[in-house]
């Protein structure tokens, strides 16, 4: 291989997005913000209102992202799948560790429902940014040269 | 990192240099020690087992916040100053490592750490270290966010960028942007990190 091709199509930074990433970084970040909240209480019974709160709009903001993930168009969606099912595995497992710590610790309930939901918040948001952030520099099948800008809904 | 744009691997301009590596974005061969180390984990926690809980989440600590600031503060600034190539062959060869060592770590630490902590009683509100373990929630949730939302898709998108026929040194050079833009963030929380565990260990 030597120098840039002589027809090198345009650079993937070129295309724009929504903020996928951006918004399900935040969802993780409300996340680890409940978390916080729940743990710091441990081992007695933590008060709920605050982390539900963080909880649904870290789960909407989720909602959000994958509904506008599903939206995109042309999309590498081949590899966005290979790479989302393969961290959505570990993510699982580390999500699922995190879990069985807190039923060994006898957290019952109301808080281990929240928990778990946040958890399943968790496992889903990490996949979907590291699969988003792959996909996005890939080139969709079938599709060469220049892609349209997705950043703003149709 | 300075400028990475024009990346080519197995070439310098024009002139040709060593195979490019294949790279292999999660290697295989650390699956199974990742195995190993997480049921000795789980393993710990289910059994409240003092010593493993220990020794699971000082080697973990230790580990994560000695490869954290070595790599941000010495490795970087080095890989910032060497030619494209050899930035390039270091970081094929490099970032599949990380992306199997530090989640291990994490979740080693983190996981003994909070069941360390409850065995300890260090999480009741009436022991001195309670207010110093929830500053470490804090820390530790900052350093996730980044971790996770933040370095961890750049790292795997750079690797698969990298294992493309043309690689787009632009696409490299952004995604290597966020390394250096979040070391120093990364860099006051490690060191937050030590101040605050060895507080917990001498209270």
């Amino acid at each position: 291989m030597s120098g840039v091709p002589a027809a090198a199509p345009a650079s993937a930074l070129s295309r724009r997005f929504p903020p996928i990433a951006g918004l399900t970084t935040v969802s993780l970040g409300l996340v680890v913000v409940g978390g916080i909240l729940m743990a710091s209480y441990a081992p007695r019974r933590p008060p709920l209102g605050v982390p539900v709160a963080v909880t649904v709009v870290s789960a909407v903001l989720l909602l959000v992202s994958a509904y506008l993930t599903a939206r995109l168009r042309p999309f590498a969606w081949d590899r966005f799948f290979l790479v989302f099912r393969w961290a959505l595995l570990a993510y699982v497992i580390s999500a699922g560790m995190i879990g069985f710590a807190f039923i060994k610790d006898h957290v019952r309930g109301a808080p281990l429902a929240v928990v778990f939901v946040m958890l399943v918040i968790f496992a889903l948001d990490v996949p979907l940014i590291i699969a988003f952030t792959v996909a996005r520099y890939a080139s969709p099948v079938g599709h060469a040269g220049s892609l349209p800008d997705v950043s703003q809904p149709t | 990192m300075t400028d990475v744009r024009n990346i080519q691997f197995g070439a310098v301009g024009t002139a040709p240099v060593a195979a490019r590596p294949t790279i292999q974005v999660v290697p295989l061969k650390g699956l199974p020690i990742v195995a190993v180390v997480v049921a000795f984990v789980i393993a710990s926690i289910a059994g409240n087992w003092l010593w493993a809980l220990t020794f699971c989440h000082v080697v973990g600590g230790g580990l994560w916040t000695a490869i954290d600031l070595f790599v941000g503060l010495i490795v970087g600034p080095i890989l910032g100053r060497l030619s494209l190539a050899a930035r390039a062959e270091f970081t094929a060869r490099f970032m599949p490592k990380m992306v199997l060592l530090m989640p291990t770590l994490v979740l080693m630490t983190l996981a003994a750490g909070f069941q360390l902590a409850l065995k300890l009683g260090n999480l009741s509100p009436a022991s001195p270290n309670h207010a110093w373990l929830v500053a470490s929630f804090c820390v530790v949730g900052v350093m996730a966010v980044i971790a996770l939302g933040v370095l961890e898709p750049a790292n795997i998108a750079v690797l698969f960028e990298m294992r493309k026929p043309n690689p787009d040194g632009a696409v490299i050079a952004r995604l290597m942007r966020r390394f250096v833009l979040t070391a120093g963030i990364t860099g006051v929380m490690q060191v937050a990190t030590l101040i605050i565990m060895t507080r917990v260990a001498t209270l």
